[in-house]
């Protein structure tokens, strides 16, 4: 069946089964290979994509579900060849090693600083936990994710 | 910038990765990311039954199912040779059993690959292998370690009596026999170092390709050593021209180990490729990764301690039967003895130690080395040893320590146990240092404070040395390795001036990108960014052994460090040429080689850089271009240590763990990027954390593994965790040149026994002295109640 939806500012649309994943029609058929998928339950969030502005584990949403919407994964979060803030946070504090994880940790990210510009430790800890990192003992993504929110913090004091 | 200015040094400074801006934008490219024209797609039938024979294998269904190329059975491969063994236990027998490509006639653990089926798409791949009828006679099963070696236990394999792959020790018997004999303080205990699975977030995966014009292979896998997957399956499976096989290592998701070794799906998608004509890709599902990635650790082990009333340990017997599996995997004999015999005694001079191991068979997932290898069951050991010392004598775990530590002027110090000499160490120094940063004089105030309201504060230590920088050939064929462990490094510089690093390290993670350019453009002078370094692709990088054992930089690194020397000698002859002086009066910085003391008579470095490359000009007997290889194979391995010191407090209600500190001062030589090494730690912190606290490949009797997916393994997240407090000694050693030790696996070693040891201080109010991991909430609350009610 055919499926349409704006995926980082353009409409994309294409031909999947029913049973078709969200994450496999953003990596197969649209090619988006930076949503990374890394288990088969919905536990580790390498897949978390923005749906209709809203973090989601593309994995655990079918295409047909995503039908019309709007839908932001990594490669829609640099504008103009610049990194997103987030990105940068990332970058500036050693915020990955292995980078697997990377894509699904700075939508998590976005999406919670949106909720939570200026988040507490914990509350960084716990907005994150969807998203599991075997490379980083996640220090220096909590790091990454204050980095960003102060950067962030100071461009919309501008 | 002049001449005259020095060049800032980047070796040392926290510079952050060249390789995060792609990674950070999603434009990695792992293995999964990977597509071929007309590439199929493979799903792998595994056994279901932990042991059982093979009655039938009906394909039917499955061959006429939609989208359909291809299934294949054990039949199909059975002229293929089985994978070889590449580290045997040393100086002893060892029964070797290794696995197939695919099952043929029995299977050995739930698994074990029966049937493959290839298709148009992953989808019709899966749907197909769903139609294929098995037939198997169950069999009884056994998984336990030390249980498989009983009488009337189920016997796996003809050619190993009682399940024993190997018997091996160390040390000395009749000693410590004497020792435990006169000792005035004895102590008893079993102990168990559980099952790991390594899951790193991206699983393995495999693409095969074969061009029938010119005979060739290429494989994209996931591999922490390329050059050896192509050796391996050139030499001992395939059976095929070396030269017509290239191995190309994608962009990995974590390894942790899990990637080293040969693995049966990687010829198979050769195979695969040849047979249909087409490129094939196979990408491990997440429970097949628990059910059929090499695993870590799973040892019993009794311990028999001697002591004296002051603390001083005198002798120590150690008893360990480590679980290999099914079969032998390609390390599986060298990490339980190399890697853990010999790493026994720790940081501490004990007169007497010997260690017997019993590598043994059962009907579980193979394992072989996971971050630390051996290391980490070693430290486990030790560093239990010295609290139950402790504890028994009613002493300060700390005072323990300093009391049994190898004395800093002993270095290089051998333990007498077969390991090779520790280079260089400082342990009291970081003990010193770790106590200070913990606030240690206050602490145990703390404790007695939270203990007289009735909460369970716990201080647990662990002082640490690890081999690492694995390597001196000569040693380690000694030790029962098949191959050599040294590494090679080519450097060479362009016509235009840009610096070409190429690597037999093969990273997936570790930033090598960053600190091998920081350490030539220190050598050369030249700017960062004209420094590029490759790797991953056997088709352009000279042969290396890959990256384990934090041996990247203490062994590839220095290959660089070399061919960067040998290209400054000729840069020097040639500028003198080119300033018509003695090569003794250039000296070579920031870009341009000078004469030493009139900076302005001067040639840069791209002007030399063409010269060169041109040939015109030259010196007499110079060759034309700036190009060097270099084959390193060090004199010794690398010892960092340490002292990890956390603290936790255990709810009553609960038996939750919650950790409230965590201090780490470890010492790993020189460090060329600081930042890289936090990350390092940090990252083998949590995972040493995951396997004291929730981590636990879990097997029932019959052989089923109950922990096969990410909702019941339990991976470290972030809101379990504190902020670690770090900080480092130096103490270098003179193997390498950069005086460094190596920092990937030091964290997972250390974090462990500090974590337990915290966790059995704090339960010690009610008597209990020994608690087996994980140190799950449920377990630490059982074993509570029962200490109360005793």
């Amino acid at each position: 069946m055919q499926v349409s939806m704006t995926v980082n500012g353009q409409e994309r649309s294409g031909e999947v089964e029913p049973r078709t994943l969200l994450v496999h029609f953003l990596r197969e058929n649209l090619g988006l290979t930076g949503t990374h998928i890394g288990c088969d339950t919905s536990q580790c969030g390498a897949c978390t994509i923005h749906l209709n502005g809203k973090a989601v584990k593309s994995c655990t949403v079918l295409a047909v579900q995503a039908n019309g919407a709007d839908v932001t994964t990594i490669e829609g979060m640099a504008k103009d060849g610049e990194l997103h803030p987030i990105q940068e946070g990332f970058w500036e504090e050693h915020g990955l090693q292995c980078g697997y994880c990377t894509p699904g940790m700075i939508m998590t990210t976005a999406d919670l600083l949106k909720r939570n510009p200026n988040p507490t430790e914990a509350e960084i800890r716990h907005g994150i936990e969807g998203n599991l990192c075997r490379c980083t003992g996640y220090q220096h993504i909590v790091k990454s994710v204050q980095w960003a929110a102060d950067k962030m913090a100071a461009q919309s004091g501008d | 910038m002049t001449a005259t200015e020095p060049r800032e040094k980047l070796v040392g400074q926290a510079i952050k990765r060249r390789e995060d801006p792609r990674l950070v934008r999603g434009q990695g490219r792992y293995m999964d990311d990977i597509v071929l024209p007309g590439m199929a797609h493979v799903k792998i039938l595994r056994s279901p039954l932990a042991h059982a024979r093979i009655r039938n294998v009906d394909t039917a269904r499955a061959a006429e199912a939609p989208g359909v190329l291809g299934v294949y059975t054990g039949a199909d491969f059975a002229d293929v040779n089985a994978l070889p063994y590449a580290w045997q236990a040393a100086g002893v027998d060892n029964h070797v059993n290794t696995p197939r490509i695919l099952a043929v006639d029995e299977v050995h653990w739930v698994g074990d690959p029966i049937a493959v089926v290839v298709a148009e798409t992953p989808q019709q791949a899966a749907d197909a292998r769903d139609l294929i009828d098995l037939d198997l006679e169950a069999l009884p099963a056994v998984v336990d370690a030390e249980a498989t070696t009983h009488n009337g236990a189920p016997q796996l394999h003809e050619n190993a009596l009682n399940n024993i792959a190997f018997e091996w020790d160390c040390g000395d018997e009749a000693g410590v026999e004497g020792a435990i004999g006169d000792a005035a303080v004895r102590i008893s205990q079993r102990i168990r170092n559980q099952r790991l699975i390594a899951t790193p977030i991206e699983t393995r995966g495999a693409i095969g390709q074969y061009d029938a014009g010119t005979d060739e292979y290429t494989f994209w896998l996931s591999s922490q050593a390329p050059h050896v997957h192509r050796l391996v399956m050139a030499a001992f499976v395939l059976g095929h021209p070396e030269e017509k096989i290239r191995v190309i290592a994608p962009d990995m998701g974590g390894a942790f180990g899990s990637k080293i070794f040969m693995y049966t799906e990687y010829p198979l998608v050769g195979l695969l490729a040849k047979q249909l004509g087409r490129p094939v890709k196979w990408i491990e599902e997440r429970e097949e990764h628990a059910l059929a990635t090499a695993q870590g650790r799973d040892h019993v082990t009794d311990l028999d301690i001697a002591a004296e009333q002051d603390g001083t340990i005198t002798g120590l017997r150690v008893t360990t039967w480590a679980n290999l599996g099914a079969y032998l995997s390609t390390a599986a004999g060298g990490i339980p003895t190399t890697l853990y015999g010999r790493m026994v005694a720790g940081v501490y001079k004990i007169p007497n130690i010997h260690c017997k191991v019993y590598g043994t068979y059962t009907n579980t997932a193979l394992v072989d080395a996971y971050r630390g290898a051996g290391r980490p069951e070693a430290a486990y050991v030790i560093e239990r040893v010295v609290d139950l010392v402790a504890a028994e004598l009613g002493m300060d775990p700390a005072d323990v320590r300093r009391k049994n530590f190898i004395p800093t002027e002993a270095f290089p110090y051998d333990t007498g146990i077969g390991m090779l000499p520790y280079d260089s160490g400082d342990y009291p120094a970081a003990l010193d240092k770790a106590l200070d940063l913990i606030g240690y004089s206050d602490l145990r105030q703390q404790q007695a404070d939270a203990r007289a309201n009735g909460k369970y504060l716990g201080i647990g230590f662990s002082s640490y040395v690890e081999v690492c920088g694995i390597a001196p050939t000569a040693w380690v064929t000694s030790e029962g390795w098949g191959a050599g462990l040294w590494e090679s490094a080519n450097v060479r510089v362009q016509l235009t001036g840009k610096v070409v690093v190429t690597t037999g390290s093969m990273p997936h993670g570790q930033g090598h990108e960053t600190t091998f350019a920081q350490m030539v453009s220190d050598g050369l002078g030249v700017p960062y960014d004209d420094i590029i370094v490759e790797y991953g692709d056997t088709a352009g990088t000279p042969f290396g052994y890959g990256t384990y054992g934090s041996r990247s930089l203490a062994v590839g690194g220095t290959a660089i460090v070399q061919s960067v020397e040998k290209i400054r000698d000729k840069i020097t002859k040639i500028a003198a040429h080119m300033l018509e002086v003695n090569e003794d009066e250039v000296d070579i910085d920031a870009g341009t080689a000078f004469v030493k003391g009139a900076p302005d008579r001067n040639v840069s470095f791209g002007d030399i850089a063409a010269t060169a490359a041109v040939g015109a000009g030259l010196p007499e007997g110079v060759e034309p271009f700036l190009d060097a290889t270099t084959y390193f194979d060090p004199p010794n391995c690398t010892f960092p240590f340490g002292t990890h010191i956390a603290v936790v407090e255990v709810e009553e209600d609960t038996g939750n763990v919650e950790i409230k500190r965590y201090v780490a001062i470890d010492d790993v030589g020189n460090v060329i990027n600081p930042l890289i090494v936090d990350g390092q730690v940090h990252g083998g912190i949590v995972q040493g954390i995951g396997q004291a606290l929730w981590e636990h490949g879990v097997y029932d009797d019959g052989g089923q593994l109950l922990s096969s997916t990410l909702m019941d393994y339990g991976i470290p997240k972030a809101s379990w965790l504190p902020m670690m407090e770090l900080d480092r000694t130096v103490t270098t050693t003179d193997v390498n040149p950069m005086g460094a030790k190596g920092a990937g696996e030091a964290g997972t070693i250390a974090s462990t026994p500090a974590i337990v040891n915290a966790v059995m201080d704090a339960l010690s109010p009610v008597g209990i002295k020994h608690l087996d991991m994980p140190l799950s909430a449920p377990r630490v609350w059982t074993a509570m109640q029962e200490a109360k009610e005793n």
